[in-house]
């Protein structure tokens, strides 16, 4: 007989001490449409391996550390060894060489385990290695993407500013030049990974007025990365401020494959197509939650999850994570043709972050007052969720983009 | 050191198992298959971390169809070297060990590693079967397993305690829990496990020697009965004679 008793769920019921078993993690992946069936081997593989580490090494600590507001910095290691940082960095720099569709579903799996994890390895990817990556120097390229492939060196990325965040344009951040070096003054805050970040991506105006890039690295005099306390969301990832103060940085640091907006837009997009695929992965452990919870929960003699209120809830969810699983697996085709267009990639950060603290909200009435306990993920995921419905291009803003595309006004301003 | 594992694909162990054909073949319609733990997490990872640390070349075989190159490729991806599919069904085990024997034949390894047992039909019968197939040693349920030149230390959980022996290479064993701990393939190793060979082959024609009439599942559990704590004289009827426990 095919037998279930034969072997515990899940692999992490057999790890060495020290790793507590996550009995609670029963995550399975939603696939109503046989989705699956559009992903490669390679594909699976990486969801897999993913999805796999996640149970492993997130799940049975994160509630934790989002309750105490601290950064599990132990998994740097680890989400390094996987290859979660820069997988779709080609190889020759340290990165893994994979398309967007699997660098999409990495982050899937790792919001899936909390919003936070993804965010510092989406910020990681697609904020500081792609910039190098794209608009760096082969010098740069060598001496920084390896180490932080691994995790070795941690990086953060700063644009927004205390006055300036849905318009970057009118940032104040600027630096002059003094010779061999340039002289870097401004601040720019909610910075993912800024406490603990080994360098800094930083977009300021040049003595022309044009956005650049810098790299900042630690230990610059006057450079500080203050910690942001006091979170309600994105608890188990660490936030805060850099502030620059004529801080020293030699030319070298400067990226000089880009000018203007367009440098820190094009990490945007890479970083906002991440999310869409992440945001997927908090609503299916939402919906999963809900689901096992509802089939077990009795009220009035029978399962909750045959009242029809419940029902309407569920199905919903269920149609809503396969409606936005088909927007990012196309995005992602179009992106691995080099074809997606900053414009579609609002339209499925918006979309699908928005799907999925809807289904947050909604998963944590069918668990009722247990949904609101940290014996199980949904609060976390709503808590964390309306960060990631703010950063990256807010909600509205995202809106206004695809208002511009369609009509060909702006109304922004 | 060349170390042959032997691999098989199995249903996740969340499936909801039913049947077709009369009730002669498992329904394989939406099931998700994973490779076998425990050929996974210990006979193949030990053989990769052997490899690690005295050189040489693991091999992972399968028998079965295309459709399992999945499986293959994570095992490729968690660090085997190379390969080999026998193009065929695995009809029964003896039919599997006969495949095996002869991959084995063809190459030179001074170790054939598998799981202690599959965990769809929980056999445990496969490595004893190589092993006179090959007229090798067998050590079954190993815990444990060190190489020191061409002897092989292995540990077996017996009954009450355990059993520490010594082989001769060649030889064939079993991994059970202990052996080594489970590995998460990373990206990089996905990757590469593209550009490693896989090389398919035809399977000996022989014919198997069973066949399977029919599956059964469990009976339905049935409703619980309550017996009140004063009526004991019925409890114990009830054992004898509905549950026939006593």
């Amino acid at each position: 007989m095919l037998s279930k008793n034969s072997l515990p769920l899940h692999p992490q019921s057999t790890l060495q001490a020290g790793h507590k078993a996550a009995k609670s993690d029963l995550f399975q992946g939603v696939d109503y449409y046989q989705i699956d069936e559009l992903l490669s081997t390679e594909h699976k593989l990486v969801r897999d391996a993913t999805r796999d580490f996640v149970k492993r090494e997130v799940s049975p600590i994160i509630e934790d550390y989002a309750q105490r507001a601290a950064f599990p910095r132990q998994l740097i290691k680890g989400l390094g060894e996987i290859g979660a940082f820069g997988p779709q960095i080609p190889s020759e720099y340290g990165g893994g060489g994979l398309d967007q569709i699997a660098y999409g579903l990495i982050m899937q799996e790792l919001e899936r385990g909390d919003s936070g994890i993804r965010s510092t390895a989406s910020v990681q990817g697609s904020l500081v290695m792609y910039p190098i990556y794209a608009f760096g120097s082969e010098a740069q390229k060598h001496r920084f993407l390896p180490k932080l492939a691994t995790g070795e060196w941690m990086g953060c990325f700063g644009l927004t500013e205390p006055d300036h965040g849905s318009n970057p344009a009118g940032m104040t951040t600027h630096f002059t030049d003094a010779g061999d070096h340039v002289l870097l003054n401004g601040a720019k805050m909610w910075i993912s990974n800024a406490p603990f970040a080994d360098i800094a991506v930083v977009w300021a105006k040049n003595p022309e007025g044009k956005i650049q890039g810098v790299i900042v690295e630690r230990g610059m005099e006057g450079f500080q990365t203050p910690e942001t306390h006091g979170k309600w969301s994105l608890r188990a990832s660490a936030t805060g401020e850099l502030v620059f103060d004529n801080v020293r940085v030699p030319k070298e640091n400067i990226l000089p494959g880009v000018t203007g907006l367009r440098g820190p837009l094009s990490c945007l997009s890479s970083a906002r197509y991440g999310i869409a695929w992440g945001a997927i992965g908090a609503a299916m452990d939402c919906y999963d939650t809900a689901l096992r919870y509802a089939q077990e929960r009795q009220q009035f003699g029978r399962p909750i999850a045959g009242f029809q209120l419940q029902q309407k809830k569920l199905a919903e969810f269920v149609t809503e994570i396969t409606k936005a699983q088909l927007l990012a697996w196309r995005l992602g085709v179009l992106k691995n043709e080099d074809r997606a267009t900053p414009a579609q990639i609002s339209m499925a950060k918006r979309n699908n972050v928005d799907m999925a603290l809807h289904i947050a909200r909604e998963s944590r009435q069918i668990l009722g007052g247990m949904g609101i306990t940290g014996e199980y993920p949904i609060m976390r995921h709503m808590m964390n969720l309306e960060s990631v419905i703010t950063y990256e291009g807010t909600h509205d803003i995202h809106l206004l983009i695809t208002g511009m595309d369609i009509t060909g006004l702006n109304a922004f301003q | 050191m060349n170390i042959l594992v032997c691999i098989s694909k199995v249903p996740d162990t969340t499936t909801k198992i039913s049947f077709t054909d009369n009730n002669s073949k498992f329904n394989e319609a939406g099931v998700q298959f994973i490779l076998n733990p425990y050929d996974e997490w210990y006979a193949l990872v030990r053989a990769v971390e052997i490899r690690e640390s005295l050189g040489g070349e693991v091999t992972v075989l399968n028998v079965g169809r295309a459709d399992n190159e999945q499986i293959i490729r994570k095992a490729l991806a968690i660090g085997a070297d190379k390969a080999i599919r026998v193009d065929a069904d695995p009809a029964d085990a003896f039919y599997v060990a006969r495949q095996i024997a002869e991959q084995a034949r063809a190459g030179s390894y001074e170790m054939i590693l598998l799981g202690k047992e599959t965990i769809d039909y929980n056999g445990s019968i496969l490595g004893g079967m190589v092993a006179e197939l090959l007229d090798l040693p067998y050590i079954s349920l190993a815990s444990h397993l060190d190489v020191e030149g061409q002897t092989a230390t292995l540990t077996r959980d017996i009954e009450g305690g355990k059993e520490v022996l010594q082989v001769t290479m060649p030889f064939v064993a079993s991994a059970q829990k202990g052996m080594a701990e489970a590995r998460i393939p990373n990206m990089r190793g996905i990757m590469m496990s593209k550009s490693k060979p896989l090389n398919v082959v035809p399977p000996v024609d022989i014919a198997p020697p069973t066949r399977i009439e029919a599956y059964q599942l469990p009976p339905e559990k049935g409703q619980v009965k309550l017996i009140a704590p004063d009526n004991m004289e019925e409890l114990v009827r009830l054992l004898h004679e509905e549950a026939k426990a006593i």
